[in-house]
């Protein structure tokens, strides 16, 4: 079965010679795409992840008692939301990455404690995450003072409040606005390729490098996949979004 | 609590001496004396901006005084050291919205606070919630969702939810006010019944009727001050203070 | 209980407003650069400027990171970073002009022509940029003869192509969302009058939406300007690109790199911050117009 469809696709590069689906029967380049996707599918989740605790946190500490610590906030949401993403990520890794201590596995490599890896998704979480805030504070705005006096008047602490009460229906305000913002990160993880992330663009431009009979191939390939993501993300949330809804209100 | 030990159930649950509260230079109070006993229902009653509604909620905290002394069960509540969470597990609160958890069905919103603030059994509380949402006479509505409540059933709620925290006294700031005419009834019911299981109650209400048949002791504040209060009948019959006897006319 | 009783307790019962929940809010850019004092940007350049001695004073190293970015900033402005303005105005004309086509394509009553033209905008609009950027790249030829004239794609130029298929797909919305946003009556007045829908269209609808269309537009020119970075990756010497040559002139100094992408930063900062506050005054100008 396996075999029949590597062999099909075989035949239709030779048959088609500018659609070479290399990757459908050419193990090295299989397993080259299968890498990619892995990075892709990894950096996605581990921003998606990384970029919502942000979020939560940042809200958590704009709304504190403590000047300063609105402030930082704010200086970082400001930062990052009006300055573009790429050139962040080269400023994490090329500036900040110079400053990393190293260590060394076999006594002879240097290696930083981060990878580059670890930077994209440093930089992007932070990206991601500055517009997570402000989404989860207008969400935090939209809960009734009232419901947390309530919340307090039965004895629970600021934390208890926030975690049980203005937490979960913020998310709930917050949702439609969150999912557009973590489909734009899922698309931004790309520009890891600036950095040698070896996820799916990088991949694909490595093999149209050796193959230019197979660009056709990559370039449908990453359509597929990056709108399949999307979509994937996006149904995820409208179905967690559905879950959440509440009983007796709103649509 | 170590306060308790100077307190005896005869001496009043709550013991108001001269409180002065004001929001910037508006002076909201102006020296409120109040002494309540152990199982006695007490009705602020007066025109609106008169500062019923801040004095309760001073009671629990919510709003800091600026002068004079706040004594629940011989605990001092403006006391900056006060372990606010002891407190509000003696003061159980109802308010005017009802600010039941939208996100939490009926009996998760009662037993949210034993489990969490009290870290009782899960198992326990929820009995006992059962057993509340009966008593309030919510029985079957276990598992909705505020959103498909009515009013008067949220409150219902709300009052449910404070009970499970077992509170030796409940404050209720204007519970009726916000809902149909239809609805305030069955609240009220369920008022009067904890007012006859011995439950300290301090309400803020406009409804005089019920205020005449269940209270014990009426307060009637105008501008920041009591200016007259007295048991129902007294207070009702024969007012002494103008301003008692011309807003008792227009409201009755 | 009927459904009626519960929508009329919701009233009464608003502990969260779930009916007006947060949408997405294309304008997010233009809003929160927009929303700065104007003292931020000129604090930011001295942030920048002082940074780097500070970073000097610490490690000692006889570096002058100060005095290094002084030399090369006429340089990085002058042959960086206006050309990724020219980038950008390049990109905003072929994405006006597509945007334009394709968002009016995305209206028509030609079916095959409709799907067509929604097609292309959820593929570009939903594609990442860098992956656009290398499908032009590799699609397109180094020349192209046409009527035997020869044309070159220099690398700039492909860049160019590529970075303005997302704002094709992005103004396209644009457009076909303020056309939508016309009342209907406005179309039947216009066809009572004996008017083509071709004439309705240019004289009657578009004129009327295009105020509307401004503030969105200017905000996916301050997006664009922000990503013309990305095309460094395909050799175009832009910005971020001379950076890391300068850099690498200045024998790879790390203290360098912080001093210099900073300043990268800051650039880019300067420039969208007016753009954001014009496109803010404009849409607050034309909303109450409307």
């Amino acid at each position: 079965m396996l075999e029949s469809f590597a062999d099909f696709f075989q035949q239709f590069a030779q048959e088609n010679p500018r659609w070479n689906f290399i990757f459908f029967y050419e193990e090295k380049q299989a397993g080259k795409i299968w890498t990619g996707l892995k990075y892709t599918v990894w950096l996605s989740i581990a921003c998606v992840i990384f970029s919502v605790i942000i979020g939560v946190i940042g809200a958590w500490l704009q709304g504190s008692n403590q000047r300063i610590a609105r402030a930082v906030v704010q200086g970082y949401i400001q930062l990052f939301r009006n300055t573009p993403p790429f050139v962040q990520l080269l400023f994490f890794y090329f500036a900040l990455g110079a400053f990393t201590p190293t260590y060394s596995p076999d006594g002879w490599l240097e290696v930083p404690i981060i990878s580059n890896v670890g930077w994209a998704i440093i930089s992007l979480s932070f990206f991601a995450g500055a517009f997570n805030v402000e989404i989860f504070r207008a969400g935090i705005e939209a809960v009734p003072h009232s419901t947390q006096e309530a919340s307090e008047s039965l004895g629970m602490s600021r934390l208890q409040t926030y975690r049980y009460v203005v937490l979960p229906l913020a998310l709930r305000v917050s949702l439609p606005a969150l999912n557009n913002n973590l489909v734009n990160l899922v698309k931004t993880t790309t520009q890891a390729f600036a950095i040698a992330v070896p996820e799916l663009l990088y991949q694909c431009v490595t093999i149209w490098n050796d193959y230019p009979s197979a660009q056709y191939p990559a370039m449908l390939l990453m359509f597929v996949v990056y709108i399949g993501m999307v979509g994937i993300l996006v149904f995820g949330m409208s179905r967690w979004e559905r879950a959440l809804r509440i009983p007796g209100y709103g649509k | 609590m170590t306060a308790n030990s100077t307190w005896t159930p005869d001496q009043p649950i709550v013991s108001i001496k001269n409180v002065q509260k004001s929001f910037g230079d508006f002076q909201v109070l102006k020296g409120i004396d109040m002494d309540i006993q152990k199982g006695e229902v007490i009705c602020i009653i007066g025109p609106s901006g008169s500062g019923k509604s801040t004095l309760i909620r001073c009671i629990n905290a919510l709003n800091d005084i600026q002068g004079g002394s706040i004594k629940v069960e011989g605990q001092e509540v403006h006391d900056p050291d006060l372990d606010k969470l002891e407190l509000r597990k003696k003061v159980g609160m109802v308010f005017q919205q009802y600010n039941l958890f939208p996100h939490k069905t009926v009996l998760q919103n009662i037993m949210m606070a034993p489990v969490l603030v009290l870290k009782e059994n899960k198992a326990e509380v929820e009995e006992r919630a059962r057993s509340l949402v009966k008593k309030v006479r919510l029985g079957g509505k276990e598992d909705a969702y505020p959103g498909e409540l009515s009013g008067g059933q949220q409150q219902r709620v709300a009052i449910a939810r404070s009970l499970a925290m077992r509170p030796d006294i409940m404050l209720f700031d204007e519970v009726t006010a916000a809902l149909d005419p239809e609805t305030v009834k069955e609240v009220l019911v369920t008022i009067k019944d904890l007012a006859e299981d011995g439950m300290t109650c301090i309400l803020v209400t406009h409804e005089m009727g019920f205020a005449r048949e269940v209270a014990d002791h009426i307060y009637f504040t105008d501008r920041g001050v009591i200016v007259e209060h007295g048991p129902p009948n007294t207070f009702f019959d024969s007012a002494k203070d103008e301003r008692t006897k011309l807003f008792l006319s227009q409201i009755l | 209980m009927t459904t009626h009783s519960n929508q009329n307790r919701f009233a009464v019962l608003k502990p969260i407003d779930t009916t007006r929940r947060m949408s997405y809010d294309p304008m997010t850019l233009s809003r929160s650069l927009g929303s700065l004092p104007v003292w931020t940007p000129f604090a930011a350049l001295a942030v920048a400027a002082i940074w780097p001695q500070i970073v000097y004073a610490q490690t000692a190293t006889g570096v002058d990171p100060i005095g290094a970015l002084w030399r090369w900033a006429p340089f990085l402005i002058t042959k960086g970073f206006l050309f990724n303005i020219l980038i950008s105005f390049l990109c905003l004309l072929l994405g006006t002009l597509g945007g334009l086509a394709i968002g009016l394509g995305q209206i028509s009553h030609v079916k095959p022509l409709r799907w067509l033209c929604w097609g292309i905008t959820q593929l570009f609009r939903n594609s990442p940029w860098l992956v656009l950027l290398f499908i032009v790249m590799l699609a397109l030829p180094f020349e192209l003869t046409i009527f035997g004239n020869t044309f070159f794609f220099p690398a700039w130029i492909k860049a160019v192509i590529g970075l303005s298929l997302p704002i094709i797909a992005n103004i396209s919305e644009i457009v076909r969302g303020a056309v939508a946003s016309v009342p209907t009556t406005q179309w039947e007045a216009a066809e009572s009058l004996a008017m083509t829908r071709r004439q309705a269209m240019w004289r009657i609808i578009l004129p009327q939406c295009f105020k509307r269309m401004i503030p969105p537009w200017m905000n996916w020119y301050a997006i664009l300007t922000m990503a013309t970075p990305l095309v460094s990756i395909l050799g175009v010497e832009e910005v971020v690109n001379l950076t890391r040559q300068a850099i690498e002139a200045e024998d790879n100094l790390p203290e360098l790199l912080a001093p210099f992408y900073g300043f990268v930063l800051i650039l880019f900062f300067i420039y969208c911050y007016p753009i954001a506050r014009l496109t803010l005054r404009l849409e607050r100008r034309f909303a109450v117009k409307l």
